[in-house]
Protein backbone atom coordinates (compact mmCIF):
# COMPACT_ATOMS: atom_id res chain seq x y z
CA UNK A 1 0.00 0.00 0.00
CA UNK A 2 2.94 2.48 0.99
CA UNK A 3 4.71 2.28 -2.10
CA UNK A 4 1.62 3.24 -4.21
CA UNK A 5 2.19 7.00 -3.15
CA UNK A 6 5.26 7.02 -5.69
CA UNK A 7 3.24 5.98 -8.26
CA UNK A 8 3.45 8.30 -11.19
CA UNK A 9 -0.20 9.36 -10.90
CA UNK A 10 -0.09 10.20 -7.46
CA UNK A 11 2.86 12.37 -7.98
CA UNK A 12 1.43 14.39 -10.27
CA UNK A 13 -1.61 14.76 -8.03
CA UNK A 14 0.68 16.31 -5.76
CA UNK A 15 2.33 18.69 -7.88
CA UNK A 16 -0.64 20.15 -9.30
CA UNK A 17 -1.97 20.64 -5.70
CA UNK A 18 1.42 22.13 -4.76
CA UNK A 19 1.02 24.41 -7.87
CA UNK A 20 -2.79 25.34 -6.38
CA UNK A 21 -1.51 26.10 -3.25
CA UNK A 22 1.18 28.23 -4.44
CA UNK A 23 -1.15 30.61 -6.85
CA UNK A 24 -3.60 31.05 -3.63
CA UNK A 25 -0.93 31.91 -1.92
CA UNK A 26 0.61 34.22 -4.60
CA UNK A 27 -3.21 36.34 -5.08
CA UNK A 28 -3.89 36.30 -1.16
CA UNK A 29 -0.64 37.53 -0.45
CA UNK A 30 -0.17 40.17 -2.99
CA UNK A 31 -3.91 41.70 -1.67
CA UNK A 32 -2.52 41.13 1.64
CA UNK A 33 0.89 43.05 0.54
CA UNK A 34 -0.72 45.82 -1.41
CA UNK A 35 -3.01 46.77 1.77
CA UNK A 36 -0.03 46.23 4.31
CA UNK A 37 1.32 48.82 1.82
CA UNK A 38 -1.43 50.96 1.87
CA UNK A 39 -2.21 50.98 5.53
CA UNK A 40 1.37 51.05 6.74
CA UNK A 41 2.28 54.17 4.90
CA UNK A 42 -1.10 55.64 4.45
CA UNK A 43 -2.51 55.27 7.96
CA UNK A 44 0.00 58.11 9.72
CA UNK A 45 -1.01 60.46 7.43
CA UNK A 46 -4.63 59.65 7.71
CA UNK A 47 -6.62 62.43 9.66
CA UNK A 48 -10.47 63.76 9.96
CA UNK A 49 -8.87 66.69 7.78
CA UNK A 50 -8.21 64.47 4.95
CA UNK A 51 -11.45 63.63 4.45
CA UNK A 52 -13.64 66.18 5.85
CA UNK A 53 -12.08 68.73 3.71
CA UNK A 54 -10.96 69.65 0.29
CA UNK A 55 -7.44 70.91 -0.39
CA UNK A 56 -6.24 74.32 0.92
CA UNK A 57 -3.85 76.96 -0.18
CA UNK A 58 -0.29 75.30 -0.49
CA UNK A 59 -2.21 71.90 0.31
CA UNK A 60 0.18 70.06 -2.39
CA UNK A 61 3.48 71.51 -1.07
CA UNK A 62 2.40 69.91 2.76
CA UNK A 63 -0.40 72.44 4.06
CA UNK A 64 -4.09 72.09 5.17
CA UNK A 65 -6.58 70.62 3.72
CA UNK A 66 -7.71 67.19 2.41
CA UNK A 67 -9.20 64.96 -0.30
CA UNK A 68 -13.01 65.41 0.29
CA UNK A 69 -13.07 66.91 -3.26
CA UNK A 70 -12.09 63.77 -4.97
CA UNK A 71 -14.18 61.42 -2.65
CA UNK A 72 -16.86 63.11 -3.61
CA UNK A 73 -16.22 63.50 -7.31
CA UNK A 74 -15.35 59.60 -7.62
CA UNK A 75 -18.58 58.63 -5.56
CA UNK A 76 -20.83 60.80 -7.59
CA UNK A 77 -18.32 59.91 -11.21
CA UNK A 78 -18.44 56.17 -10.16
CA UNK A 79 -22.51 56.12 -9.34
CA UNK A 80 -23.15 58.20 -12.00
CA UNK A 81 -21.30 56.05 -14.46
CA UNK A 82 -22.89 52.64 -13.11
CA UNK A 83 -26.19 54.69 -12.81
CA UNK A 84 -25.93 55.11 -16.95
CA UNK A 85 -24.62 51.92 -17.50
CA UNK A 86 -27.40 49.85 -15.87
CA UNK A 87 -29.87 51.96 -17.66
CA UNK A 88 -28.82 50.76 -20.94
CA UNK A 89 -26.97 47.66 -19.86
CA UNK A 90 -29.84 45.86 -18.33
CA UNK A 91 -31.84 45.67 -21.57
CA UNK A 92 -29.13 44.49 -23.28
CA UNK A 93 -29.07 41.68 -21.13
CA UNK A 94 -32.40 40.77 -21.33
CA UNK A 95 -32.30 41.09 -25.07
CA UNK A 96 -29.59 39.21 -25.41
CA UNK A 97 -30.92 36.62 -23.42
CA UNK A 98 -34.76 36.99 -24.76
CA UNK A 99 -34.34 37.48 -28.59
CA UNK A 100 -30.62 36.55 -29.43
CA UNK A 101 -30.35 33.88 -27.40
CA UNK A 102 -27.36 31.56 -29.06
CA UNK A 103 -27.88 32.85 -32.42
CA UNK A 104 -25.13 34.54 -34.61
CA UNK A 105 -25.92 37.95 -33.80
CA UNK A 106 -25.87 36.86 -29.86
CA UNK A 107 -22.46 35.31 -30.36
CA UNK A 108 -21.61 38.34 -32.00
CA UNK A 109 -22.53 41.01 -29.60
CA UNK A 110 -21.27 38.87 -26.85
CA UNK A 111 -18.08 39.04 -28.71
CA UNK A 112 -18.22 42.70 -28.98
CA UNK A 113 -18.89 43.30 -25.42
CA UNK A 114 -15.74 40.46 -24.33
CA UNK A 115 -13.25 42.80 -26.60
CA UNK A 116 -15.19 46.18 -25.44
CA UNK A 117 -14.34 44.50 -21.74
CA UNK A 118 -10.26 44.19 -22.93
CA UNK A 119 -9.78 47.63 -24.22
CA UNK A 120 -7.77 49.62 -22.03
CA UNK A 121 -9.12 52.72 -20.36
CA UNK A 122 -6.78 54.93 -21.58
CA UNK A 123 -8.38 53.96 -24.97
CA UNK A 124 -11.88 54.35 -23.60
CA UNK A 125 -10.07 58.43 -22.27
CA UNK A 126 -8.88 58.99 -25.68
CA UNK A 127 -12.10 58.10 -27.49
CA UNK A 128 -14.16 60.04 -24.95
CA UNK A 129 -11.75 62.91 -25.26
CA UNK A 130 -12.47 63.35 -29.02
CA UNK A 131 -16.14 62.50 -28.56
CA UNK A 132 -16.18 65.49 -26.58
CA UNK A 133 -14.72 67.55 -29.19
CA UNK A 134 -17.04 66.43 -31.38
CA UNK A 135 -20.02 67.75 -29.31
CA UNK A 136 -18.24 70.64 -27.78
CA UNK A 137 -18.63 69.19 -24.44
CA UNK A 138 -15.61 70.70 -21.98
CA UNK A 139 -13.62 67.99 -19.39
CA UNK A 140 -16.79 67.60 -16.47
CA UNK A 141 -18.14 65.11 -14.54
CA UNK A 142 -20.81 64.62 -17.22
CA UNK A 143 -18.24 63.76 -19.55
CA UNK A 144 -16.14 61.52 -16.89
CA UNK A 145 -20.29 59.80 -16.44
CA UNK A 146 -20.43 59.47 -19.90
CA UNK A 147 -16.71 57.61 -20.34
CA UNK A 148 -17.55 55.53 -17.22
CA UNK A 149 -20.51 54.21 -18.47
CA UNK A 150 -19.36 52.93 -21.54
CA UNK A 151 -16.50 51.50 -19.46
CA UNK A 152 -18.46 49.66 -17.13
CA UNK A 153 -21.25 48.84 -19.70
CA UNK A 154 -19.57 45.68 -20.97
CA UNK A 155 -18.31 43.72 -17.41
CA UNK A 156 -22.02 44.44 -16.36
CA UNK A 157 -24.12 43.19 -19.03
CA UNK A 158 -21.57 39.92 -19.20
CA UNK A 159 -22.05 39.56 -15.72
CA UNK A 160 -26.00 40.01 -16.40
CA UNK A 161 -25.95 37.73 -18.80
CA UNK A 162 -24.17 34.72 -17.44
CA UNK A 163 -26.90 35.30 -14.43
CA UNK A 164 -29.23 35.47 -16.94
CA UNK A 165 -28.34 32.19 -18.93
CA UNK A 166 -28.27 30.37 -15.35
CA UNK A 167 -31.93 30.92 -15.14
CA UNK A 168 -34.07 27.58 -14.97
CA UNK A 169 -36.39 27.06 -17.32
CA UNK A 170 -38.55 25.08 -15.31
CA UNK A 171 -38.96 28.34 -12.92
CA UNK A 172 -40.76 30.32 -16.14
CA UNK A 173 -42.95 27.10 -16.70
CA UNK A 174 -43.69 26.52 -13.38
CA UNK A 175 -45.45 30.60 -13.14
CA UNK A 176 -47.20 30.05 -16.45
CA UNK A 177 -49.13 27.38 -15.34
CA UNK A 178 -50.12 28.66 -12.33
CA UNK A 179 -52.06 31.21 -15.21
CA UNK A 180 -49.26 34.34 -14.91
CA UNK A 181 -48.77 36.74 -17.59
CA UNK A 182 -44.87 36.73 -18.92
CA UNK A 183 -44.56 39.97 -17.87
CA UNK A 184 -46.00 38.85 -14.48
CA UNK A 185 -43.18 35.89 -14.58
CA UNK A 186 -40.45 38.74 -15.82
CA UNK A 187 -40.94 41.08 -12.66
CA UNK A 188 -42.12 38.66 -10.10
CA UNK A 189 -39.82 35.59 -10.95
CA UNK A 190 -36.69 36.07 -12.66
CA UNK A 191 -35.70 39.34 -10.87
CA UNK A 192 -36.06 37.73 -7.89
CA UNK A 193 -34.08 34.68 -9.13
CA UNK A 194 -31.65 36.91 -10.75
CA UNK A 195 -31.52 39.99 -8.11
CA UNK A 196 -28.25 38.31 -6.39
CA UNK A 197 -26.57 38.15 -9.88
CA UNK A 198 -28.13 41.59 -11.14
CA UNK A 199 -26.67 43.44 -7.87
CA UNK A 200 -22.87 41.49 -7.87
CA UNK A 201 -22.89 42.83 -11.80
CA UNK A 202 -23.79 46.22 -10.49
CA UNK A 203 -20.65 46.07 -7.86
CA UNK A 204 -18.27 44.41 -9.98
CA UNK A 205 -19.09 47.52 -12.69
CA UNK A 206 -19.05 50.37 -9.58
CA UNK A 207 -15.65 48.74 -8.39
CA UNK A 208 -13.97 48.92 -11.98
CA UNK A 209 -15.39 52.47 -12.50
CA UNK A 210 -14.32 53.95 -9.24
CA UNK A 211 -10.62 52.48 -9.31
CA UNK A 212 -9.86 54.02 -12.89
CA UNK A 213 -8.03 56.97 -13.41
CA UNK A 214 -6.56 56.97 -17.36
CA UNK A 215 -10.52 57.05 -18.17
CA UNK A 216 -11.43 60.44 -16.05
CA UNK A 217 -7.71 62.01 -16.81
CA UNK A 218 -8.88 63.71 -19.83
CA UNK A 219 -12.43 63.61 -19.83
CA UNK A 220 -13.36 65.00 -15.87
CA UNK A 221 -10.25 66.69 -15.76
CA UNK A 222 -9.57 67.65 -11.91
CA UNK A 223 -10.04 70.73 -9.70
CA UNK A 224 -9.74 71.57 -5.97
CA UNK A 225 -13.34 72.73 -5.44
CA UNK A 226 -15.85 69.92 -4.69
CA UNK A 227 -18.73 69.61 -7.68
CA UNK A 228 -22.01 71.28 -7.60
CA UNK A 229 -22.73 70.99 -11.32
CA UNK A 230 -22.65 68.10 -14.21
CA UNK A 231 -20.62 70.28 -16.27
CA UNK A 232 -18.30 71.35 -14.20
CA UNK A 233 -14.59 69.54 -14.16
CA UNK A 234 -14.33 66.86 -10.92
CA UNK A 235 -11.48 65.86 -9.29
CA UNK A 236 -11.29 61.94 -8.19
CA UNK A 237 -9.57 59.31 -6.02
CA UNK A 238 -7.48 57.66 -8.36
CA UNK A 239 -6.16 60.96 -10.24
CA UNK A 240 -5.42 62.32 -6.33
CA UNK A 241 -3.47 59.71 -5.59
CA UNK A 242 -1.28 60.03 -8.66
CA UNK A 243 -0.66 63.75 -8.65
CA UNK A 244 -0.22 63.53 -4.99
CA UNK A 245 2.54 60.59 -5.42
CA UNK A 246 4.30 62.29 -7.94
CA UNK A 247 4.76 65.21 -5.61
CA UNK A 248 8.56 65.84 -4.47
CA UNK A 249 7.53 66.42 -1.11
CA UNK A 250 7.20 63.35 1.49
CA UNK A 251 3.86 64.38 3.39
CA UNK A 252 2.34 65.06 0.30
CA UNK A 253 3.53 61.83 -1.11
CA UNK A 254 2.26 60.38 2.46
CA UNK A 255 -1.00 62.04 1.99
CA UNK A 256 -1.43 60.04 -1.67
CA UNK A 257 -0.86 57.15 0.07
CA UNK A 258 -3.67 57.96 2.89
CA UNK A 259 -5.95 58.48 -0.28
CA UNK A 260 -5.38 54.97 -1.79
CA UNK A 261 -6.31 53.86 1.60
CA UNK A 262 -9.63 55.96 1.39
CA UNK A 263 -10.00 54.38 -1.80
CA UNK A 264 -9.42 50.89 -0.81
CA UNK A 265 -11.77 50.89 1.90
CA UNK A 266 -14.51 52.43 -0.38
CA UNK A 267 -13.97 49.50 -2.54
CA UNK A 268 -13.93 47.11 0.14
CA UNK A 269 -16.71 48.53 1.77
CA UNK A 270 -18.83 48.09 -1.51
CA UNK A 271 -17.83 44.36 -2.37
CA UNK A 272 -18.80 43.13 1.29
CA UNK A 273 -21.94 45.50 1.51
CA UNK A 274 -22.37 43.97 -1.83
CA UNK A 275 -21.25 40.10 -0.89
CA UNK A 276 -23.71 41.07 2.32
CA UNK A 277 -26.82 42.18 0.27
CA UNK A 278 -26.73 39.50 -2.15
CA UNK A 279 -26.58 37.12 0.63
CA UNK A 280 -29.85 38.40 1.82
CA UNK A 281 -31.51 38.17 -1.34
CA UNK A 282 -30.19 35.02 -2.60
CA UNK A 283 -31.85 33.46 0.28
CA UNK A 284 -34.68 32.24 -1.62
CA UNK A 285 -33.78 31.93 -4.99
CA UNK A 286 -33.30 28.23 -6.70
CA UNK A 287 -30.28 26.73 -6.92
CA UNK B 1 -63.01 32.90 -20.53
CA UNK B 2 -65.70 33.09 -18.31
CA UNK B 3 -63.28 31.64 -15.10
CA UNK B 4 -63.69 31.04 -11.39
CA UNK B 5 -64.38 34.64 -10.57
CA UNK B 6 -68.06 34.06 -9.93
CA UNK B 7 -66.67 31.70 -7.35
CA UNK B 8 -66.79 33.01 -3.71
CA UNK B 9 -63.81 31.82 -1.26
CA UNK B 10 -65.86 30.07 1.07
CA UNK B 11 -66.86 26.94 -1.28
CA UNK B 12 -63.08 26.45 -2.48
CA UNK B 13 -63.05 23.11 -2.65
CA UNK B 14 -66.51 22.63 -4.18
CA UNK B 15 -67.05 23.63 -7.78
CA UNK B 16 -69.76 24.23 -9.18
CA UNK B 17 -70.89 22.81 -12.56
CA UNK B 18 -70.45 25.81 -15.12
CA UNK B 19 -72.86 26.93 -17.62
CA UNK B 20 -75.24 24.13 -19.30
CA UNK B 21 -72.30 21.14 -18.93
CA UNK B 22 -74.07 18.70 -16.21
CA UNK B 23 -72.26 16.30 -14.36
CA UNK B 24 -72.56 13.18 -17.07
CA UNK B 25 -70.79 15.68 -19.93
CA UNK B 26 -67.54 15.08 -20.51
CA UNK B 27 -64.86 17.87 -19.34
CA UNK B 28 -62.49 18.20 -21.80
CA UNK B 29 -63.42 16.92 -25.28
CA UNK B 30 -60.60 16.88 -28.00
CA UNK B 31 -61.64 16.99 -32.00
CA UNK B 32 -59.59 15.97 -34.65
CA UNK B 33 -56.76 17.24 -32.73
CA UNK B 34 -53.34 17.42 -34.76
CA UNK B 35 -49.74 18.73 -33.77
CA UNK B 36 -46.66 19.05 -35.03
CA UNK B 37 -43.13 20.25 -33.65
CA UNK B 38 -41.87 21.49 -37.40
CA UNK B 39 -42.26 19.48 -39.53
CA UNK B 40 -42.99 16.08 -37.31
CA UNK B 41 -46.41 15.19 -36.61
CA UNK B 42 -46.57 14.32 -32.92
CA UNK B 43 -50.42 13.96 -32.70
CA UNK B 44 -52.62 12.26 -35.32
CA UNK B 45 -56.08 12.96 -35.56
CA UNK B 46 -57.02 12.45 -32.38
CA UNK B 47 -60.89 12.52 -30.10
CA UNK B 48 -61.05 11.86 -26.94
CA UNK B 49 -63.73 12.88 -24.25
CA UNK B 50 -62.27 13.50 -20.65
CA UNK B 51 -64.78 12.40 -17.59
CA UNK B 52 -65.56 14.68 -15.26
CA UNK B 53 -63.78 13.79 -11.65
CA UNK B 54 -62.12 10.87 -12.20
CA UNK B 55 -58.97 10.29 -13.03
CA UNK B 56 -57.91 10.06 -16.07
CA UNK B 57 -54.53 8.21 -16.98
CA UNK B 58 -52.74 8.70 -21.23
CA UNK B 59 -49.94 5.60 -21.26
CA UNK B 60 -47.94 4.37 -23.92
CA UNK B 61 -44.41 4.09 -24.84
CA UNK B 62 -42.39 6.81 -24.34
CA UNK B 63 -42.41 9.68 -27.28
CA UNK B 64 -46.12 8.22 -28.18
CA UNK B 65 -47.44 11.77 -27.94
CA UNK B 66 -48.41 11.50 -24.20
CA UNK B 67 -47.04 14.90 -22.87
CA UNK B 68 -47.76 16.65 -25.99
CA UNK B 69 -51.27 15.95 -25.92
CA UNK B 70 -51.47 16.89 -21.85
CA UNK B 71 -49.69 20.00 -22.60
CA UNK B 72 -52.38 20.99 -25.19
CA UNK B 73 -54.94 20.78 -22.97
CA UNK B 74 -53.16 23.85 -20.78
CA UNK B 75 -51.75 25.73 -23.46
CA UNK B 76 -48.19 24.69 -23.13
CA UNK B 77 -47.19 23.15 -26.04
CA UNK B 78 -47.33 26.57 -27.73
CA UNK B 79 -44.80 27.72 -25.35
CA UNK B 80 -42.11 25.76 -27.51
CA UNK B 81 -40.65 27.08 -30.51
CA UNK B 82 -42.15 25.96 -33.93
CA UNK B 83 -45.51 24.01 -32.71
CA UNK B 84 -48.77 23.85 -34.79
CA UNK B 85 -51.63 22.98 -33.34
CA UNK B 86 -55.03 22.09 -34.99
CA UNK B 87 -58.22 21.33 -34.28
CA UNK B 88 -60.38 21.77 -30.60
CA UNK B 89 -59.81 21.53 -27.23
CA UNK B 90 -63.13 21.72 -25.40
CA UNK B 91 -63.37 22.45 -21.77
CA UNK B 92 -67.16 22.12 -20.36
CA UNK B 93 -67.70 22.47 -24.27
CA UNK B 94 -65.40 25.76 -24.99
CA UNK B 95 -62.59 25.70 -27.24
CA UNK B 96 -59.76 27.14 -25.76
CA UNK B 97 -58.00 27.31 -28.93
CA UNK B 98 -60.43 29.91 -29.98
CA UNK B 99 -59.99 33.44 -31.00
CA UNK B 100 -60.42 35.42 -27.94
CA UNK B 101 -59.28 33.02 -25.34
CA UNK B 102 -57.10 33.87 -22.54
CA UNK B 103 -53.93 31.35 -22.67
CA UNK B 104 -53.69 32.81 -18.29
CA UNK B 105 -57.37 32.04 -17.40
CA UNK B 106 -56.98 28.18 -19.44
CA UNK B 107 -53.69 27.73 -17.33
CA UNK B 108 -55.80 29.04 -13.96
CA UNK B 109 -58.53 26.28 -14.96
CA UNK B 110 -56.33 23.84 -15.71
CA UNK B 111 -53.54 23.77 -13.32
CA UNK B 112 -50.60 21.02 -14.16
CA UNK B 113 -48.33 19.28 -11.69
CA UNK B 114 -44.89 19.19 -13.63
CA UNK B 115 -42.60 16.38 -14.02
CA UNK B 116 -39.75 17.56 -11.27
CA UNK B 117 -41.50 19.93 -8.60
CA UNK B 118 -39.66 23.54 -8.99
CA UNK B 119 -40.52 25.71 -6.41
CA UNK B 120 -40.21 29.22 -6.94
CA UNK B 121 -37.76 31.65 -5.63
CA UNK B 122 -39.28 32.42 -2.33
CA UNK B 123 -40.53 31.19 0.61
CA UNK B 124 -43.32 28.45 1.20
CA UNK B 125 -46.45 30.87 2.39
CA UNK B 126 -45.03 32.86 -0.54
CA UNK B 127 -45.36 29.60 -3.37
CA UNK B 128 -48.40 29.02 -1.71
CA UNK B 129 -49.78 32.79 -2.14
CA UNK B 130 -48.02 33.54 -5.43
CA UNK B 131 -51.13 32.23 -7.86
CA UNK B 132 -53.49 33.85 -5.40
CA UNK B 133 -52.23 37.26 -5.26
CA UNK B 134 -51.48 37.15 -8.79
CA UNK B 135 -55.02 36.37 -9.46
CA UNK B 136 -56.11 38.62 -7.03
CA UNK B 137 -58.08 36.81 -5.63
CA UNK B 138 -58.28 37.31 -1.44
CA UNK B 139 -59.31 40.46 -0.25
CA UNK B 140 -56.88 40.46 3.09
CA UNK B 141 -53.87 38.87 4.57
CA UNK B 142 -55.98 36.66 6.99
CA UNK B 143 -57.53 35.76 3.76
CA UNK B 144 -54.55 34.78 2.22
CA UNK B 145 -53.09 32.67 5.37
CA UNK B 146 -56.13 30.54 5.79
CA UNK B 147 -55.97 29.90 2.08
CA UNK B 148 -52.54 28.90 2.15
CA UNK B 149 -53.04 26.68 5.64
CA UNK B 150 -55.94 25.32 3.50
CA UNK B 151 -54.15 24.01 0.67
CA UNK B 152 -50.99 23.17 2.60
CA UNK B 153 -53.67 20.57 4.25
CA UNK B 154 -55.48 19.49 1.35
CA UNK B 155 -51.66 18.80 -0.17
CA UNK B 156 -50.63 17.39 3.02
CA UNK B 157 -48.19 19.39 3.93
CA UNK B 158 -49.36 21.54 6.53
CA UNK B 159 -47.73 19.62 9.13
CA UNK B 160 -44.67 19.44 8.14
CA UNK B 161 -44.25 23.20 7.38
CA UNK B 162 -46.42 24.79 9.74
CA UNK B 163 -43.37 26.05 11.76
CA UNK B 164 -41.20 26.82 8.91
CA UNK B 165 -43.31 28.91 6.29
CA UNK B 166 -40.86 31.81 5.80
CA UNK B 167 -38.08 28.96 4.70
CA UNK B 168 -37.11 28.36 1.17
CA UNK B 169 -38.81 26.33 -0.55
CA UNK B 170 -35.59 24.84 -2.02
CA UNK B 171 -35.36 23.89 2.01
CA UNK B 172 -37.67 20.97 1.51
CA UNK B 173 -36.99 17.62 0.38
CA UNK B 174 -37.73 16.80 -3.36
CA UNK B 175 -41.58 14.73 -2.10
CA UNK B 176 -42.30 17.66 0.10
CA UNK B 177 -41.96 19.97 -2.85
CA UNK B 178 -44.51 18.07 -5.18
CA UNK B 179 -46.39 18.31 -2.80
CA UNK B 180 -45.86 21.90 -2.04
CA UNK B 181 -46.25 22.74 -6.20
CA UNK B 182 -49.96 20.74 -5.47
CA UNK B 183 -50.92 22.76 -2.85
CA UNK B 184 -49.87 25.83 -5.41
CA UNK B 185 -51.59 24.51 -8.21
CA UNK B 186 -54.61 24.17 -6.01
CA UNK B 187 -54.78 27.55 -4.38
CA UNK B 188 -55.80 29.20 -7.94
CA UNK B 189 -58.74 26.36 -7.86
CA UNK B 190 -58.76 25.15 -10.91
CA UNK B 191 -61.26 22.48 -11.79
CA UNK B 192 -58.43 20.15 -13.91
CA UNK B 193 -55.12 18.61 -12.14
CA UNK B 194 -53.14 17.52 -15.19
CA UNK B 195 -49.49 15.22 -13.91
CA UNK B 196 -46.86 14.92 -16.55
CA UNK B 197 -45.54 11.87 -14.64
CA UNK B 198 -45.85 13.69 -11.72
CA UNK B 199 -44.20 10.87 -9.18
CA UNK B 200 -41.25 9.79 -11.93
CA UNK B 201 -38.65 12.41 -10.09
CA UNK B 202 -39.72 11.02 -6.32
CA UNK B 203 -38.89 8.14 -4.24
CA UNK B 204 -41.36 5.40 -3.98
CA UNK B 205 -43.19 6.55 -0.11
CA UNK B 206 -43.65 10.00 -1.78
CA UNK B 207 -44.61 9.06 -4.99
CA UNK B 208 -47.68 6.99 -3.27
CA UNK B 209 -48.11 10.20 -0.76
CA UNK B 210 -48.85 11.92 -4.11
CA UNK B 211 -50.93 9.10 -5.75
CA UNK B 212 -52.68 9.38 -2.23
CA UNK B 213 -53.44 13.01 -2.46
CA UNK B 214 -54.83 12.52 -6.61
CA UNK B 215 -56.92 9.50 -5.42
CA UNK B 216 -58.64 11.80 -2.70
CA UNK B 217 -58.93 14.68 -4.83
CA UNK B 218 -60.76 13.18 -7.72
CA UNK B 219 -63.81 13.82 -5.71
CA UNK B 220 -64.05 17.26 -6.61
CA UNK B 221 -61.10 17.56 -9.81
CA UNK B 222 -60.98 16.17 -12.70
CA UNK B 223 -57.76 15.15 -13.14
CA UNK B 224 -55.49 13.91 -16.08
CA UNK B 225 -52.24 11.83 -15.62
CA UNK B 226 -49.42 10.90 -17.91
CA UNK B 227 -47.47 7.84 -16.94
CA UNK B 228 -45.21 5.14 -18.21
CA UNK B 229 -45.44 3.28 -15.46
CA UNK B 230 -48.30 0.42 -15.59
CA UNK B 231 -48.86 -0.57 -12.20
CA UNK B 232 -49.53 3.40 -11.35
CA UNK B 233 -51.52 3.27 -14.14
CA UNK B 234 -53.81 0.58 -12.46
CA UNK B 235 -53.45 1.91 -9.04
CA UNK B 236 -54.91 5.60 -10.29
CA UNK B 237 -57.02 5.14 -13.61
CA UNK B 238 -60.81 5.59 -13.39
CA UNK B 239 -60.23 5.92 -17.24
CA UNK B 240 -57.39 4.89 -19.70
CA UNK B 241 -55.69 6.01 -23.00
CA UNK B 242 -53.60 3.98 -24.82
CA UNK B 243 -51.20 6.16 -27.01
CA UNK B 244 -49.28 4.80 -29.71
CA UNK B 245 -47.13 6.95 -32.69
CA UNK B 246 -49.32 10.05 -31.84
CA UNK B 247 -52.82 8.35 -31.92
CA UNK B 248 -55.25 7.29 -29.45
CA UNK B 249 -55.55 3.44 -30.02
CA UNK B 250 -57.67 3.25 -27.31
CA UNK B 251 -59.77 4.62 -24.59
CA UNK B 252 -62.10 3.40 -21.66
CA UNK B 253 -63.80 2.90 -18.59
CA UNK B 254 -59.85 1.11 -16.92
CA UNK B 255 -61.56 -1.81 -15.87
CA UNK B 256 -62.51 -2.54 -19.60
CA UNK B 257 -59.23 -1.57 -20.92
CA UNK B 258 -57.00 -3.87 -18.14
CA UNK B 259 -58.95 -7.16 -18.69
CA UNK B 260 -60.29 -6.66 -22.22
CA UNK B 261 -58.41 -4.26 -24.49
CA UNK B 262 -60.07 -4.30 -28.03
CA UNK B 263 -56.54 -3.42 -29.73
CA UNK B 264 -53.77 -5.50 -30.49
CA UNK B 265 -51.20 -2.97 -29.67
CA UNK B 266 -52.99 -2.01 -26.49
CA UNK B 267 -52.80 -5.80 -25.09
CA UNK B 268 -48.96 -6.23 -26.38
CA UNK B 269 -48.45 -3.23 -24.31
CA UNK B 270 -50.15 -4.50 -20.93
CA UNK B 271 -48.28 -7.52 -21.53
CA UNK B 272 -45.17 -5.55 -21.41
CA UNK B 273 -44.43 -6.27 -25.05
CA UNK B 274 -43.91 -2.92 -26.01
Amino acid sequence: MRRGRWERRHVTEALAKAMMYASVALVAGSLALILFTVVLRGLPALSWEMVSKPPEGGYYMGKGGGVLNAIIGSLLLASGGTLAALIFGLPIALYLETYLGDSPWGRYVRLSLDVLWGIPSIVYGAFGFTLMLAIGLRASLLAGIIVLALLELPIMVRAMDEVIRRMPVDLEQAALALGSTKLEVAMRIVTRQMMPGIITAILLAFGRGIGDAASVLFTSGYTDRITTSLLRPTASLPLAVFFQLASPFPEVQKRGYASALILTVIVLVISLGSRWISGRVSRYTVK
Amino acid sequence: MNSGSQRSASDVPTLKARGSATETDPHIQVRNLNAFYGKVQALANVNLEIPKRQITVIMGPSGCGKSTLLKTFNRFLELTDGTKILGEVLVDGQDIYAKGIDETEVRKRVGLLAQRPSPLPMSIYDNVAYGMHVHRMKRSRQEYKEAVRHYLEIAGLWDEVRKRMHDPATSLSIGQQQRLCLARGLAVEPEIILGDEPTSSLDPISSLNIESRLLDLKRVYTTVIVTHTLRQAKRLADYVIYMYLGEVIEAGPAHEVFSHPKHERTKAYLEGLV
